[in-house]
């Protein structure tokens, strides 16, 4: 495996976006854990249809990472050096005995 | 509780370990070769292989371990959901592709991928052995908490057939076998959940307020009587007698129906009053065979008692005593107006005999289960103490690092194709864990109010709220339960076996094996990894489940992502720098939870004021430490090989 060589362009923005995503998820669930550890009476503050802050965020938490994970699924590109990979590896068949 | 063991269940029950072991066979023929044994020829469908993510993730731990923390305390144990889920935003956007990009069989062939070092190996290989470990034992005591119930068979039983059956399924087909086991798994879980969150919002909430009796008002003189509401109470001697400076909290009367033992009350404030309620309470004297339940032998015959199930709304809004169906909404909103009946419990010494444990109820304000908080490990974010604020930070931080760091989860992106297959299959991974983790808290707070709790084993929860809206549900969830700690076992064992064979024996080792070979290796590890298991499995019998995959999550996140995140994005990282990252953090981790108040108080039985490390969760800690050492390490090999080459030229 070489990992010096210098990836696709593709590569490239598949890494920074799922950093950019990734840094928007933490900031979220930095924010619920920051106020659960240091201002935990602010969660029974009612804040949708009847629910407390507690529920919405904790069940937007887990809807959002789904949100962020389909939008990376759609953005992401196709790398190049994979398809080369993948039919370099189907043009060797067998394995390791 | 004593169970009754359900035909149903059994039939059920062993029409999945039989099938499951079958599907190993049956698939056994495509696994001769290691590429096949340890990745499934890289050829598992994305979506096959999401849903296999949520069979090997959702473990015990999860679906037992979660759901009776909530019916217990409430709110509380989603905080585990929300860390759990979150922790897979990280599986996703920085470890996947890279994964699959690097590694071919083991967590430390994508660490070792550009440096091809004994000495990552070895680090890799063994910490993969640690945190798997640490993650099998409680799989294990959660599979013989559940044979209990639904064969009546002893512990042991249940944890030796674990063992057995997954033995067989990872020896039969290796990776190609564990993950139909786990799609399969995977699906059944989050399907049969679903049915049972659904009947239970048709079901809704009802008051109860029958099953244990409460006496009252009454008078602080009252109290003094020897009979209090026409009842003969029986007066207190030994470690019934109250101590100096402490107000007295129970009462036990003779039984009026001539029945044995004693009937025990928790004398109760009564809010704005000098008034007391006296609510009824249950006791445990001793353990084993000779365990008393309220001062009766356990059991069902004349002269026996047992613990009644627990677990109901005392009022409900309005003062209606039933809710009729209710919507994903209200059944939280209707909570929240209600009073919950959790239970404390409080632990009496006698002179002379075994300590008796007192269970008592709790009226509760249904707000008071919705927010975070009232669990004793997490009750410290209410209070003023800095300390217990860290540990909570540092338990959120281990589960949103460890998912991406368990070796038996990363280990899964070698059965697809490429890297867009992995990316794919981690997006229908979240999609079926994170919608199972929603179910999470209506099971947890279905099970609180259902009437139908064990006292003392939390981890029943799930399935006996099954049996309290069908029983057939009771048979499906519980093998459903069962097959949930073969999959996750299952994916344990076979990242164990190729950490002893592929990485140990021929990287560190340097023993030349062909590949049918270190097939053959891996299935012998995969026994002798299965058998130590079972024994740490019956050994370990009485530790709670969740307690030690806490500790396999601050182990694989302190040890293992700081040494694979840098190996991606850090490019002076040298391999000095992850074999010194992988082993500070394993150590030290490990080190923190064994000194830790939580590990001295469950484990050693010592006083925890006595433990060393100031919190228990060591990731806060541990997690930046792994990643600094991994920097100064790596920085000091560069400059001195960069030292070493100028003085060359």
């Amino acid at each position: 495996m070489n990992t010096s060589e210098s990836p696709s362009p593709q590569r490239r923005f598949n890494t920074r976006l799922g950093l950019f995503l990734f840094l928007v998820y933490l900031a979220l669930y930095s924010g619920f854990v920051l106020i659960n550890a240091f201002a935990a009476d602010k969660m029974e503050i009612i804040v949708l249809a009847g629910l407390n802050l507690a529920i919405v965020y904790g069940f937007g938490l887990i809807a959002f990472a789904l949100v962020l994970a389909l939008i990376y699924g759609l953005l992401c590109q196709k790398d190049p050096a994979e398809d080369i990979a993948t039919e370099e590896a189907a043009a060797v068949p067998g394995d390791s005995k | 509780m004593i169970y009754d063991p359900a035909p149903l269940a059994i039939f059920i029950f062993l029409g999945f370990v039989f099938g499951t072991v079958g599907l190993s066979f049956y698939l056994g023929r495509k696994a001769k070769s290691s590429e096949g044994y340890f990745a499934a020829h890289g050829q598992i469908p994305w979506a096959v292989n999401g849903v296999a993510f949520a069979g090997d993730y959702l473990s015990a731990a999860s679906f037992l371990g979660i759901c009776g923390m909530i019916a217990a305390y409430g709110y509380d144990g989603f905080l585990y959901s929300i860390g759990f889920l979150a922790g897979w935003i990280v599986a996703l956007f920085v470890i996947a592709e890279p994964m699959k990009r690097l590694g071919k069989f083991t967590f430390a062939d994508a660490l070792d991928a550009k440096f091809n070092s004994r000495g990552i190996k070895g680090a890799a290989g063994i910490s993969t052995l640690v945190v798997s470990i640490f993650y099998l034992i409680p799989q294990m005591v959660g599979a013989g908490s559940l044979i209990q119930p639904l064969l009546g068979l002893p512990h042991w039983v249940g944890v030796v057939t674990v063992g057995v059956v997954v033995i067989m399924i990872v020896v039969t087909a290796g990776m190609v076998s564990t993950t139909w086991v786990q799609f399969l798994k995977g699906s059944l879980l989050v399907i049969f959940s679903t049915v049972l969150v659904v009947m239970l919002l048709q079901k809704g909430l009802t008051t109860d307020t029958s099953s244990f009796e409460t006496i009252g008002p009454l008078s602080e003189q009252d109290l003094k009587q020897s009979t209090i509401a026409g009842r003969k109470v029986i007066p207190p001697t030994g470690g019934w007698l109250s101590t100096e400076g402490k107000t007295q909290e129970f009462i036990r009367f003779v039984p009026e129906d001539g029945r044995a033992g004693y009937d025990i009350f928790h004398i109760d404030d009564i809010p704005g009053s000098d008034e007391k309620l006296l609510r009824q309470a249950q006791s445990v004297t001793g353990s084993g065979a000779s365990k008393l339940i309220d001062g009766a032998p356990n059991g069902r015959e004349t002269g026996e008692r047992e613990l009644q199930p627990i677990g109901h709304l005392s009022k409900l809004p309005g003062g209606e005593t039933s809710t009729g169906p209710l919507g994903p909404i209200s059944f939280f909103t209707t909570i929240g107006d209600s009073e919950v009946i959790l239970w404390g419990s409080t632990t009496i010494t006698n002179p002379e005999g075994p300590k008796t444990t007192i269970y008592y109820q709790k009226p509760t304000s249904g707000e008071r289960v919705l927010r975070p908080g009232e669990h004793p490990k997490f009750a410290g974010i209410r209070g003023e103490s800095f300390g217990d604020k860290l540990n909570f930070l540092s338990l959120m931080l281990a589960l949103f690092c460890g998912t991406a760091s368990l070796p038996h989860i990363l280990i899964r992106y070698y059965t697809v194709k490429d890297g867009s297959a992995a990316r794919k299959s981690t997006i229908v991974g979240i999609a079926t864990i994170g919608f199972f983790y929603v179910l999470t808290l209506y099971l947890g707070l279905g099970a609180m109010t259902s009437g139908a709790l064990d006292l003392t084993d939390t981890n029943m929860s799930a399935p006996l709220l099954a049996n309290s809206i069908r029983p057939w549900l009771f048979a499906v969830i519980s093998a459903i339960a069962f097959t949930t700690v073969l999959g996750t076992v299952s994916g344990l064992i076979l990242a164990s076996s190729g950490a002893v064979a592929h990485d140990l024996l021929i990287g560190v080792m340097g023993i030349k094996l062909s590949g049918e070979a270190q097939v053959k290796v891996a299935k012998l590890a995969a026994i002798i990894v299965g058998g130590i298991a079972i024994i740490l499995g019956v050994l370990f019998k009485e530790l709670n489940v969740g307690y030690l995959v806490g500790w396999a999550f601050s182990v694989a996140a302190s040890a293992n992502l700081p040494a694979l995140v840098m190996l991606l994005f850090w490019k002076k990282t040298t391999k000095e720098g992850i074999i010194a990252s992988v082993l500070v953090g394993m150590i030290s981790s490990l080190g923190w939870i064994l000194l830790s108040r939580d590990t001295f108080k469950s484990v050693y039985g010592l006083d925890p004021d006595n433990a060393i490390a100031p919190f228990s969760q060591p990731g806060i800690i541990t997690i930046p430490l792994a990643f600094i050492t991994l920097i100064v390490v790596s920085l000091y090999y560069r400059s001195r090989d960069m030292g070493a080459q100028e003085a060359s030229a």
